[in-house]
């Protein structure tokens, strides 16, 4: 595929104004799919969790799952939403393989929530309030493998093996009205709104919210129009955009190329666009359908909903606090500066540091563990910290144990490694690994002298007031003892050998 | 008369994934037409203080238990599908070489 032309960022900002929109798909976590008592399970056998509704069978009929109606609403609620006072189920028909019934059960114009806002903070801590247009129910459809071609993609494949266990999952998607005015923002914008949701579906319980399992999958509405045009400009959509990187990587891309073709003269064409991370490119996908195109209708199978005034009400009593209202309230509890707060956002390990403090941990040593050792691990090893096999109760752990001075920060990051690899929790490892700190004097000063006996002018200058010079013997004894003492206690014992004591 | 063009009749055969002839886009046409002008009189016949209906009992709220029933087997599952491969489904390839 020849590669696309980008113009550049900055030169598309000073010409075009960007516009995007977003389409999240939240997977809800319920027992059961969202019209069949199928269980909803991730990672199971193929076509497990799979009856004739879900596999589509003529004649069978579809159920309302009560809790998924619970958990959209919340949805709604926490989002600010109005909630309908009827909603209905809809058909969406279109013909795809991973679809047995040829048409989705979804909503059309009767959503169960609409007309909601959330705010966002950018990157430069500018606020910008992301309106709602709607979030309504749906079912997931089941999973397609492209076997054979070249890439494993779509493209290309000689069969597709289609997994049903996915097909009839709850799914809420929430759609924003089109976002202005974000400029050079507009990538890091779309990322954090995306991550803002995760962290409300998150905190609701209503969702696993692992975007790594697809539980929250993002597609990116872009269009660009020159500086000071009213009409907006063709959009393009860029289909299940699976990570916050790829997410902002994906937007930007979008508006260089779109800024390119304009500066051509040639004309955007509106389309559903795939984004691969592997090579950093959106390409283009079938020609966008008209609403017209699915023939939507009302699901004759199910009666509309009609939630009453006080369940809502109840539910919206159960909301947890907002993002933007937590944020705050952590970061003057932790007393973080802007700096170290917004890199914590940004690495995502609000939630992470929240429970390690939670679990005892103070907030700067909870802050440096996970940003620190965990990131840089996680990092190398090119996971997601999320991913990381290790929980806030074993890292507040960690962080005890060195306040209690049974662990110097060398040893607990060798703990770490040993948690890391499934070794068990930090006291276990310690006890295996043998690496408590030796906090026996007598040893430590056996130690002591014996470096002080090669090294005889040391104590002779420490009593001359150089008392840096006991840095050489603190390094020697700290080698000799494997890095198990603690390097203040050595540094003081040294000196009270040089003072006579 | 309702104009079904042939353009249109393509585009509908193309959704529903159906090839058609010239024959029979020219045939679907003018049967379609029909059906389309059959609708638009039932539509001037009705007037504006009716309601749409989607449902014909005034019913609402029925919920199902988030309980987990028994599913097929793979094996159920499987037993009616033209082709299979590893436990799923095997359908034709989607798309062509872009």
């Amino acid at each position: 595929m020849a590669k696309e032309q980008l113009m550049d960022y900055q030169k598309a900002l000073e010409t075009y104004e960007v516009v995007i929109g977003l389409e999240v798909h939240v997977e809800l976590n319920t027992n059961t799919k969202m019209f069949c008592g199928c269980a909803n399970v991730f990672g199971d056998e193929p076509n497990t969790n799979v009856c004739p509704n879900c596999l589509g069978f003529p004649g069978a009929m579809p159920a309302v799952n009560g809790k998924a109606i619970e958990n959209s609403i919340k949805i709604g609620l926490a989002l600010d939403c109005e909630i309908a006072a009827t909603g209905r189920f809809a058909r969406k028909n279109y013909f795809y393989p991973d679809l047995a019934k040829n048409f989705q059960t979804s909503q059309y114009d009767e959503p169960i929530a609409f007309e909601g806002k959330i705010d966002i903070e950018g990157p430069s801590g500018k606020v910008f309030t992301v309106d709602i247009e709607r979030a309504h129910m749906e079912e997931d459809a089941g999973k397609l493998t492209h076997v054979g071609g070249s890439t494993g993609r779509i493209q290309g494949a000689e069969y597709s093996l289609v997994d049903f266990n996915r097909a009839g999952v709850p799914l809420v998607e929430i759609v924003t009205k089109p976002i202005y005015g974000a400029g050079d923002e507009a990538p890091e914008l779309a990322a954090a709104y995306v991550r803002s949701i995760r962290e409300i579906v998150k905190n609701l319980g209503v969702s696993d919210a692992r975007m790594e399992r697809g539980n929250v999958r993002c597609d990116a509405n872009v269009s660009i129009r020159p500086k000071g045009q009213e009409k907006l400009g063709t959009r393009t959509e860029t289909k299940n955009v699976n990570s916050l990187r790829s997410i902002e990587k994906a937007v930007k891309y979008e508006i260089q190329r779109q800024a390119h073709l304009l500066s051509q003269g040639t004309a955007i064409i509106q389309e559903t666009r795939h984004w691969h991370e592997d090579r950093g490119a959106t390409s283009s996908g079938r020609p966008k359908s008209d609403a017209d195109d699915y023939r939507y209708f009302p699901e004759p199978d199910l009666v509309p909903i009609q939630p009453s005034k006080e369940w809502i009400e109840q539910l919206r009593a159960t909301l947890p606090e907002k993002p933007a209202i937590r944020r705050k309230r952590l970061q003057e509890l932790w007393g973080f500066s802007e700096l170290e707060f917004r890199d914590v956002v940004n690495s995502d390990l609000l939630d992470e540091i929240d429970d390690t403090v939670k679990a005892g941990a103070t907030p700067q040593a909870a802050r440096k563990w996970w940003t620190g050792e965990i990131a840089r691990i996680a990092n190398s090893e090119d996971k997601e910290i999320s991913e990381m096999p290790i929980t806030p109760k074993q890292v507040a752990e960690i962080a005890g144990l060195i306040d209690s001075g049974k662990l110097t920060d060398r040893l607990a990051r060798e703990v770490l490694t040993g948690v890391l690899a499934g070794e068990g929790d930090p006291a276990e490892i310690v006890s295996k690994r043998g690496l408590e700190v030796v906090s026996d004097d007598g040893a430590l000063l056996e130690a002591i002298d014996k470096v002080l006996a090669e090294q005889p002018d040391v104590l002779e200058k420490i009593r001359e007031g150089k008392l840096q010079a006991a840095g050489a013997v603190i390094g020697a004894v700290m080698k000799a003892m494997g890095g198990s003492a603690d390097a203040a206690r050595v540094r003081e014992l040294v000196i009270q050998r040089a003072s006579g004591e | 008369m309702s104009e079904i063009t042939p353009e249109l009749v393509r585009h509908l055969a193309g959704l529903a994934r159906i090839e058609v002839t010239d024959a029979e886009v020219a045939q679907f046409a003018s049967q379609l037409a029909v059906i389309v002008d059959s609708v638009a009189t039932v539509k001037a016949a009705v007037g504006s203080e009716i309601q749409a209906t989607s449902h014909p009992i005034p019913m609402s709220n029925v919920f199902r238990e988030d309980v987990v029933r028994p599913s097929l087997t793979q094996k159920q599952a499987l037993s009616g599908a033209a082709d299979s491969d590893s436990g799923r489904f095997k359908v034709s390839a989607i798309l062509d070489e872009d």
